[in-house]
């Protein structure tokens, strides 16, 4: 996390960023359609940490910003046939709007009562996106959403997609390794001793949460436009519960350690349903596995690896 | 520099504080001693704001302070330290004293301002003063108790405040480890032109530093004075010295 650090992550980003590149040369839809998907998820997943690796509270509704996003591009996209930059800076906005409201009142609490209070305003979120039918679509979903022309093909999208997530995921680094970030470890790791070095804690945990919801309005509205629609199921309080469970699996104390989460998972759920049905079986097992045995994540078990081979050597 | 008028506590229906008033004066290095339980932890709480009072008044330099809450005392250059260790365990040494002066200098809300290396100069300076700059490095959870409470005065000390409240300093130290600690304490104290108030239960702390003591016995003040004046106050003898002296007895 300190500045030693920042070269071989540079140079680790930098590689991932070529290979993602590179992956529609392998000529496969079902390939850039799945990197697309993971490299959307990896953004809700990290945004999601700002919350819980960097503020130190649980968030279990997370969803309902990734969904505000992408409603309001799918809306605004199709029904209003707004072009393609406003639309998206009016979805990114909203969803900054509305994660400002919820923080308002979730950040009046702590513990289970702000994770269960963001709970309560996503399903809140939910229940709009179902019932105002006319102009969401309700439980059909949003579908035919306008994609513009020139990134209309799988091709292009692919590196829209790649340019705005790198765009997005470096913002959020800065962020999160900023003054700001720094302050805000603080407030993770001993709230009343950061209050008395002069910091306001519930105004940290404030901007935390508009952070992460403004960053999960970007994957949104990315995701409405891969899949040319909304559904009521990523504002459902199960897709809160999966970002939360990429977040855990890869890592929190990490920043990267959440989109290593979500590209293990994604990969992990295409394999296991090529095999059987029990998916949500596989997923609890991760889960009690990740709680009992990896309290840190896959990033945590390999800096644990690699401080064991530095000792060993 | 601090002027407390009728400070009242109570946790359920037990009386911790009761009607204490006080005034810290400028420049003084001032102990509060008592016994355990006398209210000591519980009055630095309600001066920083940690805690409200059920009555009574907190000024700090002629302005009332009371109900406010601890970031906002701070500013004003009220910095304390903990009796039991409150630090980030899971942050390095070196960012535990950094976060305390980003939030001086009012750089918590920049988002795109890069910490490392931010204020790094004077946290440098500030790990050497209490002697942790070999292990600037370190994550802070790891250190020695001794060290921690080295750490734990660092931080406050980062504040740059006027008064700086200690609650015992030197709990859990090595009697060569309070030895530098006082040393540093005082050294500190008077190259800053600080003004200090203190609890101890360690009497070799308390007549190594204090200028003023101040007794406190369940939640009120039994004496006020020079050290002198209150070594030889025969009702703290009897409350408080006399139980310190009868238990090292028995012991
Ligand atoms: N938050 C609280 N809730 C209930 N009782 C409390 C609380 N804080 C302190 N007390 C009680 O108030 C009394 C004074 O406690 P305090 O910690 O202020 O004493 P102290 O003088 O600092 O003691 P020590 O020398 O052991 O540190 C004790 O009896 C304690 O149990
Ligand atoms: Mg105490």
């Amino acid at each position: 996390m300190t500045g030693r650090m920042t070269r071989p992550v540079l140079a680790a980003c930098l590689t991932v960023l070529v290979l993602l590149a590179l992956v529609p040369l392998l000529e496969s839809n079902y390939l850039i359609d799945l990197f697309n998907e993971i490299m959307i998820y990896a953004l809700f997943a990290l945004s999601l940490n700002v919350i819980i690796g960097y503020s130190g509270n649980v968030s279990f509704g997370h969803a309902a910003y990734f969904a505000i996003g992408g409603y309001t591009m799918a809306i605004l996209l199709t029904t209003y046939e707004w072009s393609l930059l406003p639309a998206f800076v009016a979805a990114v906005a909203f969803s900054f709007a509305c994660s400002a409201v919820v923080a308002y009142f979730c950040t009046r609490l702590t513990d289970i009562y702000f994770a269960m209070l963001t709970l309560a305003f996503s399903m809140l979120v939910w229940g709009v996106a179902f019932k105002w039918r006319s102009m969401t679509g309700g439980d059909d979903g949003f579908v035919g959403v306008d994609v513009p022309a020139f990134i209309a093909e799988r091709v292009p999208f692919y590196y829209f997609s790649l340019v705005v997530i790198a765009s997005a995921v470096a913002v959020l680094w800065v962020i999160c390794h900023s003054a700001f970030g720094r302050a805000l470890l603080a407030v993770r790791e001993n709230p009343v001793r950061a209050g008395f070095v002069g910091i306001n804690t519930r105004l940290m945990r404030w901007w935390a949460f508009v952070v992460a919801g403004t960053f999960a309005g970007i994957a949104g509205a990315l995701f409405a436009m891969v899949h040319r629609g909304m559904y009521t199921e990523s504002a459902f309080w199960p897709e809160s519960a999966t970002v939360l469970i990429m977040t855990l699996l890869g890592g929190m104390y990490s920043f990267f350690g959440p989109a290593i989460g979500a590209a293990s998972l994604f990969l992990l759920e295409r394999l296991t349903n090529e095999y059987t049905e029990y998916w949500p079986l596989v997923l609890g097992t991760i889960l009690l596995a990740i709680l009992m045995f990896l309290p840190e994540g896959l990033a945590g078990l390999a800096q644990a690896v690699r401080r064991q081979i530095l000792r060993g050597r | 520099m601090l002027k407390i008028e009728g400070l009242f506590k109570q946790f359920g229906g037990f009386v911790a504080i009761d009607d204490v008033s006080f005034e810290l004066l400028e420049g003084e290095k001032h102990a509060i001693i008592g016994p355990n339980g006398a209210g000591k932890t519980t009055f630095f709480n309600l001066v920083t704001g940690h805690l409200l009072p059920d009555r009574g008044s907190v000024a700090f330099q002629g302005e009332d302070i009371t109900g406010r809450p601890p970031h906002r005392i701070v500013k004003l250059g009220l910095a304390r330290s903990f009796q039991r260790i409150n630090i980030y365990p899971r942050m390095s040494v070196f960012e535990n004293v950094q976060v305390a002066l980003i939030a001086r200098e009012r750089q918590e809300l920049r988002f795109f301002r890069l910490a490392a290396g931010l204020c790094g100069p004077e946290t440098s300076e500030l790990l050497e003063l209490v002697g942790l700059d070999e292990e600037a490095d370190e994550l802070a959870g790891e250190l020695a108790y001794g060290k921690q409470k080295q750490l734990e005065l660092a931080i406050a000390l980062a504040e740059n405040p006027r008064v700086l409240l200690l609650d015992e300093p030197t709990a859990g130290m090595s009697p060569s480890e309070t030895e530098e600690a006082i040393r540093l304490i005082r050294e500190i104290a008077d190259a800053r032109g600080l003004t200090l108030l203190f609890t101890e239960h360690d009497m070799t702390v308390v007549f190594g530093i204090a200028d003023r003591i101040t007794v406190l016995h369940h939640g009120e003040i039994i004496a006020s004075g020079a050290p002198e004046a209150v070594r030889s106050d025969p009702v703290v003898r009897q409350v408080y010295l006399g139980e310190e002296e009868a238990a090292n007895g028995a012991a």
